[in-house]
């Protein structure tokens, strides 16, 4: 078992365990939170007009959940590593004929089939809020264009038009895919980290800076009428920061554009190779670290 | 790599991540730029918004949560639509509209409240006793909702909705039926515009001095193409423009059979 590259039965004893320590340490319950975003929005906003309320419920949820993932990513990763120091499981792993970078895979496929579950849930309830409030409208829209039958169905396609579009669903994917990047990148942060604090605080400056690379990239790029140290600086971010807006598809996606398959495809695609590389990354440095 | 020491490893991290985003860099313009033709392409964000939206709400936009702010800017908004107040309305409008400038429904709507409510409840507020001071801050209301209207257009060319609103806008507040033929014939040109648009954009070339010609043409291919689109009002005001332009006895609607070749004036 040792000299083989990479056994699929231990790191996916380590991803089931990872996993059900982060269930035990019930993380779950941000749920809870993302509901109420999301059913206390919905009823929040009933008073404006249909298509408002579905614009507002779909902003929303969608921005709540790519907040929740994002945190849980980072959250839940920066911990793993400190937390079996602490409490010494490390050790006892390692001292078997497990090697690092099997250990850290199972870490950080466990995290990702924790966002996985979680995205799957939140996904689940803003759609049933989302066809329950469009329920909601026709019921009302019938009553409302009762007498006149072709103003009735306009209106009915209508609401239907505000509500629900499959653009959603791979939006919701890519929201997924740059929680993942982010839990990839936070274990990386973390085997060169010596305090889980520290994990966060560079995780969540990542996070911030990752949203504004696009911007360097171009200034850095576009290269006039700037100093050669603000153009140094914009190709640091550039080069050293994922580009999380290509992530952010959600925005023009609830204003109604409709979600080319090309670009969903090569937005997971990078969001791949961001997870990979991370972690090929994490693996290296992780392999000579003094525990 | 494989006998560096941990803290060697750990500086050479930064040049490594930094070739690996250099190898990603041409990736990352081309998904950019497919996003861009897709309609995809971040807003930039400016320092007229850094003074709209305060330092957290900046931050907040810089993180990817332009949406959702929008979003809750935008039921403060309806707040401020509940207690009148039109000037803190029209601002969290401006804002709403800068983080958010590819939702037609957001300018719609705030052009919707601008032009409509705003106007008529200013003209109809008795705390101002001049009445000239009412309607000139109710045609102010109106270029408002012309403004956002038009800066909705310059950034979703292709929706027909704010075409179509400010063909309403410049028909029933500003009493224009040039310019707001002008706007319901760019609405029924873009994709997916409802038929009525046509009608629309002919009605009120019918009502705009010296485009009757134009507007005879356009109502005459509307009735020739039949069906839904031989409304009582198209008629009439085909009736009307007959009579206008002194259109020979035989060519006139309802008489066609005696003329198959349809020939327009």
């Amino acid at each position: 078992m040792r000299g083989t590259v990479l056994s699929v039965s231990r790191v996916a004893a380590l991803t089931g365990n990872t996993f059900t320590d982060l269930v035990r340490q019930k993380v779950f319950y941000f749920l809870l939170l993302f509901a109420l975003v999301v059913i206390g929005n919905s009823a929040f906003v009933a008073k404006l007009s249909f298509q408002e309320e579905f614009q507002m419920l779909k902003d929303v949820a969608l921005g709540a959940m790519s907040v929740f993932l994002g945190l849980l990513a980072i959250l839940t990763t920066a911990m793993l590593l400190p937390r079996d120091l602490e409490e010494r499981t490390i050790f006892t792993i390692l001292s078997k004929p497990v090697p690092r970078h099997e250990y850290l895979l199972g870490k950080l496929l466990g995290v990702l089939l924790i966002l996985l579950l979680s995205a799957l849930v939140m996904g689940v309830l803003f759609l049933g809020v989302l066809l329950l409030t469009e329920q909601r409208v026709l019921t009302e829209a019938g009553f409302a264009f009762a007498g006149s039958p072709g103003e009735l169905d306009a209106a009915l396609a209508e609401v239907r038009r505000s509500a629900f579009t499959w653009d959603l669903l791979p939006a919701m994917t890519v929201i997924l895919a740059k929680s993942c990047l982010l839990a990839a990148l936070t274990l990386m942060v973390s085997t060169i980290a010596t305090s889980g604090i520290f994990t966060i605080l560079v995780s969540l400056s990542v996070y911030f800076i990752g949203h504004l690379q696009v911007t360097a990239r171009e200034y850095w790029l576009s290269g006039v009428g700037i100093s050669w140290a603000t153009r140094l600086f914009t190709a640091f971010v550039a080069l050293l920061f994922p580009d999380l807006q290509a992530f952010n598809l959600s925005d023009d996606v609830v204003a109604g554009l409709p979600l080319p398959m090309d670009l969903f495809w090569q937005t997971l695609a990078l969001g791949a190779a961001y997870i990979a590389v991370y972690y090929a990354f994490a693996a290296l440095l992780f392999q000579q670290r003094e525990l | 790599m494989g006998t560096l020491p941990f803290s060697v490893r750990r500086l050479l991290l930064l040049p490594a991540l930094a070739l690996f985003g250099a190898i990603l860099l041409p990736w990352q313009i081309r998904l950019q730029q497919c996003g861009a033709k897709a309609g995809f392409c971040a807003v930039p964000l400016t320092l007229g918004l850094r003074e709209q939206l305060g330092q957290s709400g900046f931050l907040a936009a810089l993180s990817g949560f332009r949406a959702p702010l929008a979003a809750i800017l935008w039921i403060e908004a309806h707040g401020a639509w509940e207690k009148t107040e039109w000037g803190r309305m029209a601002a969290l409008f401006d804002t709403v509209t800068t983080l958010q400038p590819r939702t037609p429904l957001y300018w719609d709507m705030a052009a919707w409240h601008m032009a409509w409510n705003a106007s008529a409840s200013t003209l109809m507020d008795t705390r101002q006793q001049s009445e000239a001071l009412r309607e000139r801050a109710a045609r102010q209301y109106v270029l408002l909702g012309r403004d956002l209207l038009e800066r909705g257009i310059r950034n979703n060319p292709q929706n027909y909705q704010l075409r179509d609103t400010l063909g309403r806008l410049a028909r029933d507040k500003e009493g224009d039926h040039a310019a707001a033929a002008d706007a319901f014939s760019g609405a029924a040109a873009c994709p997916g515009a409802p038929a009525y648009l046509k009608r629309f954009a002919a009605y009120e070339s019918s009502l705009a001095p010296g485009r009757e010609r134009e507007a005879y043409g356009k109502l005459l291919r509307l009735h020739r193409e039949g069906g839904a689109r031989n409304a009582p009002t198209l008629l009439a005001r085909l009736r009307e423009l007959e009579e206008k332009l002194r259109i020979p006895e035989d060519q006139r609607i309802g008489r066609e059979e005696a003329n198959p070749a349809g020939k327009t004036p």
